[in-house]
């Protein structure tokens, strides 16, 4: 009897064991992903991100081939509507009670910079490719952020930089009036000095300006090779427009947009916008493997058009999260923990090539100047772009020695 | 600053071009307010419609600049009128503020639905090409076609004031907001002259949308922010006359020409704040009568 | 003309008292309870900032049938202001909130003296347009921070004691600051000063006839619903820790509208009830987000053309009560 009731007693602490031991074990073996693309489903940004975003991470999900080995891979969005709030909300919602474990995409440097804050309160991670705002990486980075595809700061360095060298060494201008078209402008100024150019002048206009007509006049008038646009999306594309009209581009003055995607420049037509340079760092036409992908994804989306660099950053970004999920044998729900292993192992994918991510959270890769073509150049609808100049990433992007990342140690 | 009398004068016939949409905005919006006595919040919204409708009939249906320019303002007008059939004439001796409401909400309909399916990034408009090029006016190149927007608004304008202070048919419409019931007993259908009105007023705004439609990307929210410039400069100049919001509106877009030549950081606030100045100093505005 | 709302049920005082402390003390004990319930907490206090906001601009609309459509700009001005202090001036929260407010505060007083000078549509315009100027001169200011917006915000221990990093302490504080906020609205309807300011929102020719400054009465109702949004302002900053462009964008303004008119015009919980709707439906219709807006506008129609007593309007006068 007291035999009988100790082996029973052996037995249920044994089982006891070997489920805590199943738990435990299953802990570093959870093989499930949550990916929530939180983007501008609806406005300003649904062309650059949108739709095609979660186009994206539904890709990335299926290319990592990690759920042939028994993965479960999850990928839900929502609409920030441009609005932090929203988004912040959103975000909190995605962590606390879906159990989301990474963020993607967020354009819209306002609602990026609020999730940014919740991620690392929460210890998730915010994956950005469609923000432009540099102090995601800078001045508020985060051991739990990883900034793919571009920043304000490496706009200013390829195109500012890519163009003096080219010739273009008398700049001016049209700036929108706040934050993010006065860093624009002043990053653009730096580089352009210090690559031996000059700015004859800048004008700031309001944002949300209909009529450029009067900047342009005022830029024309400067006599500079270059005009500049630090503004962004209908202020920009306005401003083209009404720029082709005075016939600037004409009269031998170059225009560059400093920040412009290749949506904005389809949507232009090449009319309009021929003769314009811009900097990205993926275009679709670059080589066969941009050109598979793009093929493939434009088929998957709706509208059938090519993708943005937005779009790439968020299929990239996202392969390079799965890698780092299965070099950890497993999804540790720890924010932290998984961003620390993404900047341990080198980027390397189809659209960037190879790279780094940084300490402060920034994914290096080159960063292209492009040229918009002309109608007679173009053989087709999405054949916008030549390349004109390339800078390599550890130029492109601000260096460590100037950071004001907390990560960083000086 | 030194003021170059080039360049100034520049500006100046910049700003006149831009004044010629917020003159046949605030018409637009002084004919519905003299009838119907609400505000057309809608303005800014069929604005948008009649630049999309330009570019539908254009790509669509193989119909040009100069066919879009009249089919284009009756098509909105028509859409407009329907709207007043269907919605606006229930609110008729209600408050005129659930007026704005409505048409507030569809303002945000009609942009809305607008931007799911056409995105925000905006489409293309070419210049017609007859009148592309400028011309070298010595102190500016002038876009030939902006030259052609400020004589077709003026003559719009003009016209229009025409219309309703110097023919029978704007002595009817005048009568009838006065005393609907009294003209009514004269045996003139009042509902369908308020239905008309409306029609014509929304014309307006397409008609300015066509007009802008080659000068800037047409996108759905081409609208939404220039309307409310439109609202200052309707309270600056008062609803009152017909004459009075033709002149405040080209006044205006000169007035914001040069700030943005002495100072451009303002030229976006400076009609807010003439507004201010003008409701400190005359509350009814310039032209405006008591309401 | 017909009166802007059909909203005020006659009956005897004593009964409206009662019914409305009634559902008052439901309210109360809901709200009280929900940290308990399991609900999503910061859902809630979101809720009640844009409620205690609602409750603001039905004040001056629902009782004093001034229509303004920049309400935004009180929201957004108390929010950037209590967002400054909050980070940079390290002030404690209580002074943060009060900072906001006391802008809030400021600003109705100088935009309620140009707006209070015209009626009816025009004053729906001017508001319009003052916030637009406002909404530009904040993002053309430095401190804004433009687009980026003033993020990560500090909640900081109020008193030195409540630590508002903790969700429940933020939520009871904001409970608290939403509550003060719901009985001055409360108090103002039904006192003299609320009889008189519903005399002119029926008739203001006969209340100036009865010998009533009624312009003195009209600013003091803006002030108080503007200073009152600015309270919701800086309370909305310690939930969201942000303080963005969108609260001063008109789009903001017209949400605040649009809350009221669903709840009911010149009920004293339609406000309330409205909030909670469109942020939820914000919320929870992200997923198919294209359309909010869309929706929003066929709320914004049906509403005008059907639903003018709103939600909770149409309860009080199904049942013939005052809520």
């Amino acid at each position: 009897m007291r035999i009988r009731l100790a082996a029973l007693l052996v037995g249920t602490a044994l089982t006891f064991g070997m489920t805590f031991a199943a738990m435990a074990q299953d802990k570093v073996t959870d093989k499930n992903v949550k990916i929530g693309v939180l983007t501008d489903l609806s406005s300003l940004y649904a062309d650059l991100g949108g739709e095609g975003s979660v186009v994206a991470a539904e890709m990335a999900a299926d290319d990592s081939g990690l759920k042939a080995k028994g993965w479960k891979i999850d990928v839900i969005s929502a609409d920030h509507q441009n609005k932090p709030d929203v988004g912040a909300g959103i975000a909190r919602r995605w962590i606390d009670t879906d159990k989301v474990d990474i963020i993607a995409d967020v354009p819209n440097s306002g609602v990026a910079l609020a999730v940014n804050n919740i991620v690392k309160e929460k210890n998730s991670i915010l994956l950005d490719s469609g923000a432009g705002s540099s102090e995601l990486t800078n001045t508020q980075c985060t051991p739990n952020t990883v900034h793919f595809t571009y920043d304000t700061y490496m706009l200013a360095q390829s195109t500012g930089g890519a163009m003096v060298k080219a010739g273009g060494d008398t700049w001016f201008f049209i700036t929108a009036d706040y934050a993010f078209g006065h860093a624009l402008e002043n990053d653009t100024t730096a580089v352009v000095k210090a690559n031996g150019g000059k700015v004859l002048g800048s004008v700031k206009a309001p944002l949300n300006t209909a009529d450029f007509s009067s900047y342009l006049l005022q830029a024309q008038a400067s006599k500079a090779k270059v005009i500049g646009l630090a503004n962004a999306g209908g202020d920009t594309t306005n401003s083209i427009k009404q720029a082709a009209e005075f016939g600037i581009v004409k009269g031998g003055q170059k225009l560059a947009g400093l920040l412009m995607f290749l949506s904005d420049v389809h949507s232009l037509g090449l009319n309009v916008a021929q003769g314009l340079n811009l900097s990205e760092t993926f275009y679709w036409d670059a080589n066969d493997q941009t050109r598979a992908f793009s093929k493939r994804f434009s088929e998957r989306l709706k509208t059938h058009a090519m993708p943005t660099m937005v779009h790439a950053g968020v299929y990239a970004g996202l392969l390079h999260y799965f890698k780092a999920l299965e070099a950890l044998g497993g999804n540790p729900h720890d924010g932290a923990k998984v961003v620390a292993k993404m900047k341990e192992m080198p980027t390397d994918d189809p659209l960037f090539g190879k790279g780094v991510i940084r300490i402060d959270g920034r994914a290096i890769h080159p960063a292209f100047l492009f040229e918009v073509k002309a109608p007679a150049e173009s053989k087709g609808p999405w054949d916008l772009y030549k390349l004109v100049g390339t800078t390599p990433g550890d130029q492109a992007f601000r260096p460590l020695s100037e950071s004001k990342c907390s990560l960083v140690k000086h | 600053m030194s003021i170059n009398l080039q360049a100034l004068s520049a500006q100046l016939l910049v700003g006149l071009i831009n004044g010629s949409f917020y003159a046949l905005l605030s018409l637009g919006l002084a004919v519905i307010f003299g009838m119907l006595n609400i505000i057309n919040f809608a303005h800014g919204a069929v604005y948008m419609m009649g630049a999309f409708c330009a570019y539908f009939l254009l790509n669509v249906f193989g119909i040009g600049y100069w066919p879009a320019l009249i089919l284009a303002p009756v098509l909105v007008g028509i859409f407009g009128m329907l709207t007043e059939r269907t919605m606006l004439k229930w609110l008729a001796g209600l408050d005129h503020l659930y007026g704005l409401l409505l048409t507030f909400g569809l303002a945000l309909i009609i942009q809305g639905v607008f931007q799911n399916y056409f995105g925000s990034s905006g489409l293309p408009y070419a210049i017609p090409s007859e009148l592309q090029g400028g011309i070298n006016l010595g102190f500016m190149f002038l876009p030939i076609y902006r030259g052609w927007v400020i004589v077709c608004s003026l003559v719009v304008c003009i016209a229009t004031w025409y219309l309703i202070e110097r023919t029978r048919l704007g002595a009817y419409l005048r009568a009838a907001t006065e005393n609907p019931t009294l003209v009514r007993a004269f045996g003139i259908n009042v509902p369908r002259m308020i239905t008309l009105t409306y029609g014509l007023g929304v014309g307006l705004a397409a008609l300015a949308g066509v007009l802008s439609a080659p000068i800037n990307q047409v996108r759905p929210l081409m609208g939404a922010d220039l309307i409310i410039v439109v609202f200052a400069v309707v309270v600056i100049g008062g609803m009152g006359s017909i004459m009075g919001s033709i002149i405040t509106g080209f006044a205006l877009g000169i007035i914001e020409g040069l700030t943005k030549y002495f100072y451009p950081e303002a030229s976006n606030t400076v009609v807010f704040v003439l507004m201010v100045l003008v409701l400190l100093v005359k509350p009814t505005g310039l032209t405006g009568r008591a309401v | 003309m017909a009166a802007l709302t059909d909203n005020t049920v006659r009956t005897t005082s004593r009964r409206i008292i009662g019914d409305e402390m009634i559902v008052f003390i439901l309210m109360t004990a809901v709200l009280a309870i929900v940290p308990m319930t399991g609900i999503y907490p910061y859902f809630v206090m979101q809720g009640l900032c844009f409620a205690l906001l609602a409750c603001a601009f039905n004040l001056l609309l629902g009782y004093g049938g001034l229509l303004s459509f920049g309400h935004a700009m009180f929201l957004g001005t108390a929010g950037y202001v209590c967002a400054h202090a909050l980070k940079v001036w390290g002030f404690p929260p209580e002074l943060g909130i009060v900072a906001g407010v006391v802008a809030a505060a400021l600003l109705s007083i100088v935009t309620g003296v140009v707006a209070i000078r015209r009626q009816g549509i025009y004053f729906a315009m001017i508001t319009l347009a003052l916030a637009q100027l406002l909404y530009f001169i904040y993002l053309q200011t430095p401190f804004t921070h433009g687009e980026d917006g003033i993020q990560g915000v500090p909640q900081g221990k109020m008193f030195g004691v409540l630590d508002l990093s903790h969700p429940d302490t933020l939520y009871y504080v904001v409970l608290g600051g939403f509550l003060f906020g719901f009985l001055a609205i409360y108090r103002a309807i039904n006192s003299p000063f609320g009889e008189v300011l519903k005399a002119i929102r029926e008739n203001e020719q006969r209340a100036i006839s009865l010998g009533y400054k009624t312009d003195q009465y009209k600013l003091l109702a803006y002030i108080l619903s503007g200073t009152l949004a600015g309270l919701a302002g800086s309370l909305k900053v310690l939930v969201a820790q942000n303080a963005s462009l969108t609260d001063v964008h008109w789009t903001m303004s017209g949400e605040i509208v649009l809350m009221t008119l669903v709840g009911g015009l010149g009920t004293v919980f339609g406000p309330v009830a409205g909030a909670f709707a469109i942020i939820a439906m914000q919320q929870y219709l992200a997923g198919f987000g294209q359309w909010v807006t869309v929706i929003q506008g066929v709320i914004f129609v049906v509403c005008v053309l059907t639903f003018r007593r709103g939600v909770v309007g149409e309860i009080a006068h199904y049942f013939k009560r005052s809520l």
